[in-house]
């Protein structure tokens, strides 16, 4: 069993009547790639609050790194680095600026905060707006700027709040690459997000959240072995006829969900069913077969879909 | 984490490096920081100490006054003002964007960092832009002949501890402002003007009817003011006087640091 270095039993977290988080059990291996995946509001900030010693749980332990955050606030978090949900960048200082002063928060030498923001710079790809104030960045910039911040302490935590939400694909896909090389350096990595497509690329292992309760937990492969087909067919037929259509499809399939839109039919084999359905002469509108993602354990496991 | 990372010397020097990045900030503002130092005074100077001076002077001469030049009356009060303003802009705006404009506190405290250190940061650093205004001030007074260069100085150093009262009582009542559609307008047009004008800045408190001294009495301008014109030109005062306005100050800057500490600490805790 690897080092464990946050380990969290029964953590709950109410706001008066509101139960954000549930008591939930968790642990995260150092070196390892942790999500919490989960729509809005299903409580994985919370938790990331609580692990980043800026929330007072309600009841539950939790220890990071063997200690409380709630009694060693301080201590826990010279060993993080939190990228927040919305960036929260000086945005009248320049991007050099904004990593210096973060560092020096740290206690960090300023020679040594100096060296270190040249490296950041070029990590994060900014190097030619090194000079410019944060307020003219874009949003992917300002994101991979805020990354960079929190890697000023070279922490041994990186926790990362909905991290490409608002990005565009472009601005998605170069931020997982700068994560990805951190993971291959080896950082610890804690991930909330809604988006199942990041969970699978970024995580080793996640558990899905809703409600502020874990609904499963395991590697992105293992969940969707465990809690969907292989493959999942797509038909739309129209909004009128999925309704007649679905009662003779679920006979054909393991599991069938009907959404607004579409019917997704779960099988091991896509296009072997849509063959038989095509033989039955009911003939989709639209057909397309795909590998089951985490969506289709989300909606599994919930009845809903991740984003709403 | 770094091998440099002490949290040992964090605990010691945090506030220190809250008020070294706000004094970075407020770098970039060093030009309007330096122009309201000296045009202000200027303005006043000019305006109401030589304008209104020469008309208090020619219907009253000097017994108004406590013997002195309207001019050197009025002297402390605007240094006194002075320094409560700058003690009040380095307060109210960085507390509200810490918090809510651009939530940069909760970033700070992401860091080893604690919320009474941020408080302490922002706090040393708006005492120096009190010193540096309130000095530029004091020079101009001098430079002017208004005030002595050997015998006002303590003039100087009350003045930046009235700020420094001020500037920690609004750190901690900006602290709790969770919605600021009126705060700041009420705060400038309700708060800070009736100070401003019922703190015996222009005429002695005592001119004012009784129902309205109390205003002068509750008010850390007044009180400034007051030390200002003993340690400025020797404005008789008693020595129990000077005790109140001295304990006044000092309650003020003790309850207002511990206020701040609290709500600090309350709102970054969640």
């Amino acid at each position: 069993m690897p080092e464990s270095l946050i380990s969290a039993r029964g953590l709950t977290k109410k706001f008066g009547d509101f139960t954000a988080v549930d008591g939930i059990d968790f642990d995260v291996a150092k070196g390892e790639s942790f999500g919490l995946l989960g729509p809005n509001g299903a409580g994985k900030s919370t938790t990331m609050r609580i692990i980043a010693a800026t929330s007072r749980r309600t009841s539950g332990t939790i220890s990071i790194l063997g200690r409380d955050p709630e009694e060693h606030g301080p201590q826990v978090r010279a060993h993080l680095g939190v990228v927040p949900q919305q960036d929260n960048l000086d945005t009248e200082l320049t991007v050099t600026e904004n990593l210096y002063i973060y560092g020096r928060y740290f206690g960090l030498s300023k020679k040594f905060v100096n060296k270190k923001v040249e490296e950041l710079l070029a990590f994060a790809q900014l190097e030619e707006k090194k000079d410019v104030k944060v307020e003219a960045l874009s949003g992917g910039m300002k994101r991979r700027l805020t990354i960079a911040r929190a890697l000023v302490s070279e922490p041994d935590i990186l926790m990362l709040d909905e991290p490409t939400t608002g990005l565009d694909p472009q601005a998605r896909h170069i931020l997982w690459d700068r994560l990805f090389r951190l993971k291959e350096d080896g950082v610890t990595l804690i991930i909330t997000t809604h988006f199942m497509d990041e969970a699978e690329q970024l995580c080793d292992r996640l558990v899905v959240m809703d409600k502020g309760k874990i609904m499963a937990e395991g590697s992105p492969a293992e969940l969707i072995k465990e809690y969907s087909t292989r493959e999942v067919l797509e038909v739309r037929f129209g909004s009128d006829r999925n309704k007649e259509v679905a009662p003779i499809l679920r006979e054909m399939c393991d599991r069938i969900e009907e959404l607004p839109d579409r019917i997704l039919l779960y099988v091991e084999d896509g296009e072997l069913l849509l063959e038989a359905i095509a033989a039955k002469k009911l003939h989709p509108n639209t057909s397309l077969v795909r590998r089951s993602s985490l969506e289709d354990v989300f909606l599994r496991l919930t009845g809903r879909s991740l984003i709403e | 984490m770094n091998s440099g990372v002490s949290v040992e010397n964090i605990r010691r020097n945090g506030a220190l490096y809250v008020a070294e990045s706000r004094i970075r900030q407020m770098s970039k503002w060093k030009g309007i920081i330096t122009l309201v130092a000296v045009g202000n005074p200027l303005f006043y100077l000019v305006a109401i100490g030589i304008g209104i001076g020469i008309l208090v002077t020619e219907n009253s001469g000097t017994s108004g006054t406590g013997g002195v030049e309207y001019i050197v009356f009025i002297a402390p009060a605007l240094l006194a003002n002075t320094a409560l303003l700058g003690a009040m802009d380095e307060t109210v705006f960085p507390v509200m964007e810490g918090f809510k404009w651009r939530k940069m506190f909760y970033a700070i405290n992401s860091t080893p960092i604690t919320g009474p250190q941020i408080a302490l940061g922002v706090f040393i650093a708006a005492l120096v832009r009190v010193a540096f205004s309130v000095f530029l001030y004091w020079i101009f007074l001098v430079a002017f002949g208004v005030l002595s260069f050997q015998d006002s100085w303590m003039a100087m150093v009350v003045a930046m501890y009235g700020g420094a009262a001020f500037g920690a009582l609004m750190m901690g009542v900006v602290a709790g402002v969770k919605k600021d559609d009126y705060f700041l307008t009420v705060l400038g047009r309700l708060v800070i003007t009736p100070l401003f004008l019922f703190s015996g800045t222009f005429f002695p408190l005592t001119n004012m009817p009784i129902y309205l001294q109390p205003i002068g009495w509750i008010s850390p301008l007044w009180h400034t003011t007051e030390l200002g014109r003993y340690f400025g030109y020797g404005q008789e005062i008693s020595g129990s006087m000077l005790s109140i306005h001295f304990l006044f100050l000092t309650a003020m800057l003790v309850a207002g640091i511990k206020i701040a500490n609290i709500r600090f600490t309350n709102r970054l805790l969640k």
